[in-house]
């Protein structure tokens, strides 16, 4: 697609019902860093609505499997699961050879980083990060281990429910999404601030990943499932 | 019709994933944009991330989007190649600073002054950021249509300042994320 094209395809705006506020208190680290002024309507132009592109290149053999990706000297340690699902704009349209990044805890609750001080064990195979480009009909698949929860400073005995980090890339950059995806009927959900930015049920509900015996693996792994939508050209596309 | 999946915040763990040169891996983009032979002025735009009282911002994470020298937004596939892709990535550190190495991108189109976007991520910011950096001696700052949308007074939070240096021509911009001189975010 030329540039003039890609400049004259339209996106939805941010959809702020389901998207969370900068400033919310619960979640500490909010207080100071949410902007004090309204954003400032920008008309999209070709600079917002391009985006860069990622090719096999950008991505290994064992990228989209955690569980083999760092291995040193045995195999990762935990549960193993699937995570797979389609990225979609929101006409339902595929998006197709986008990169997803992800990363996240190990079974025990603690990243691998410089920062996390949890007090529970690293394990050498296993660092949790993994990427993947999307197939023909926006579809991604990771192999990994199923993250702990973890304990954060934000209240007194916070704990931040298990969870898997993304990073995703649409056909725009203002497209750009990054978020959490959550396990189904983890008891944490409802005391979690960072959750509960999302400040409806029913988007909060689209954060949490379904469990589907069909992507379960005999005797391998449990399935997961989470669909993600970036804003893109809405259902009646518009010519400018 | 599917609705928007809501963002979540970067977190301060990221970097294993997102910018894992430090651990070793390969990064799907860093710092430096440009190659040897990637034409254009070279120049290097650096700055701090500051939150609502001045503290520096050590766990930001910015994305950084331009056009090559001519204008034009790169289709070229990003995954350590040797070519200009228009993307950069860039974690601050302890002191909340940050630093791209790029060349000095053309006008998109002849009604817009060069610019840069970029997308702020953070803990503490449940959603990112969204702003857009302008240069300092950019006689089309001036009739730029996003920048003269901007309140006056605020329009200089998205100008980079020139400087000379003997390494080249080095923009300093600051991310002001609350307060007085809180950088203009844009609902892009
Ligand atoms: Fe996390």
């Amino acid at each position: 697609m030329s540039a003039g094209r890609e400049a004259a395809k339209k996106i939805g705006p941010r959809d702020w019902s389901g998207h969370p506020p900068y400033l919310y208190l619960p979640y500490r680290s909010t207080e100071f860093r949410a902007p004090s002024k309204p954003l400032v309507p920008l008309a999209r132009a070709i600079s917002e609505l391009t985006a860069p592109v990622f090719g096999e290149s950008s991505v290994g053999a064992l990228d989209n499997d955690l569980t083999r990706n760092a291995v040193k000297n045995g195999a990762a340690l935990g549960e193993r699961i699937t995570v797979s699902g389609r990225i979609l704009e929101e006409s339902g349209r595929p998006v197709r050879g986008a990169l997803v990044e992800i990363w996240q805890a190990n079974a025990a609750g603690r990243y691998v980083h410089v920062n996390d001080r949890h007090d529970a064990p690293l394990d050498p195979n296993f660092h949790g990060a993994g990427r993947c480009l999307t197939g023909a009909n926006g579809e991604y698949r990771f192999t990994t281990i199923r993250p702990g929860a973890y304990p954060w400073k934000n209240h007194a005995n916070a704990w931040r429910p298990a969870h898997i980090h993304f990073s995703l890339f649409g056909n725009a950059f203002a497209a750009r999404l990054v978020t959490q995806m959550y396990f189904p009927g983890d008891p944490l959900h409802d005391l979690d601030p960072v959750l509960h930015c999302v400040r409806s049920a029913a988007a909060r509900q689209r954060l949490v990943a379904r469990f589907s015996m069909e992507k379960t693996q005999p005797e391998r792994a449990l399935g997961f499932e989470f669909d993600i939508v970036l804003r893109g050209p809405q259902a009646t596309p518009l010519e400018s | 019709m599917p609705q928007q999946t809501p963002s979540q915040t970067v977190g301060p763990f990221f970097a294993i994933a997102l910018t894992p040169e430090d651990y070793g891996f390969q990064p799907i983009a860093g710092c430096e944009l440009t190659a040897g032979d990637t034409p254009g002025e070279r120049m290097r735009i650096e700055g701090r991330v500051l939150d609502g009282r001045g503290e520096p911002v050590a766990d930001a994470l910015l994305d950084l989007w331009q056009a090559d020298c001519a204008g034009r937004y790169p289709r070229v596939p990003g995954g350590g190649g040797r070519a200009f892709t228009g993307f950069g990535r860039c974690a601050t550190d302890a002191a909340g600073k940050f630093r791209f190495l790029t060349v000095k991108p053309g006008r998109v189109e002849a009604s817009q002054a060069p610019h840069a976007v970029l997308a702020v991520f953070a803990r503490g910011l449940p959603g990112h950021l969204f702003t857009r950096i302008y240069f300092s001696d950019e006689p089309g700052n001036a009739t730029d249509p996003v920048l003269s949308g901007v309140d006056a007074a605020r329009r200089e939070t998205l100008i980079a300042q020139r400087r000379d240096t003997p390494d080249g021509a080095v923009y300093r911009f600051d991310i002001r994320l609350q307060g007085g001189a809180e950088t203009v975010f844009f609902d892009a």
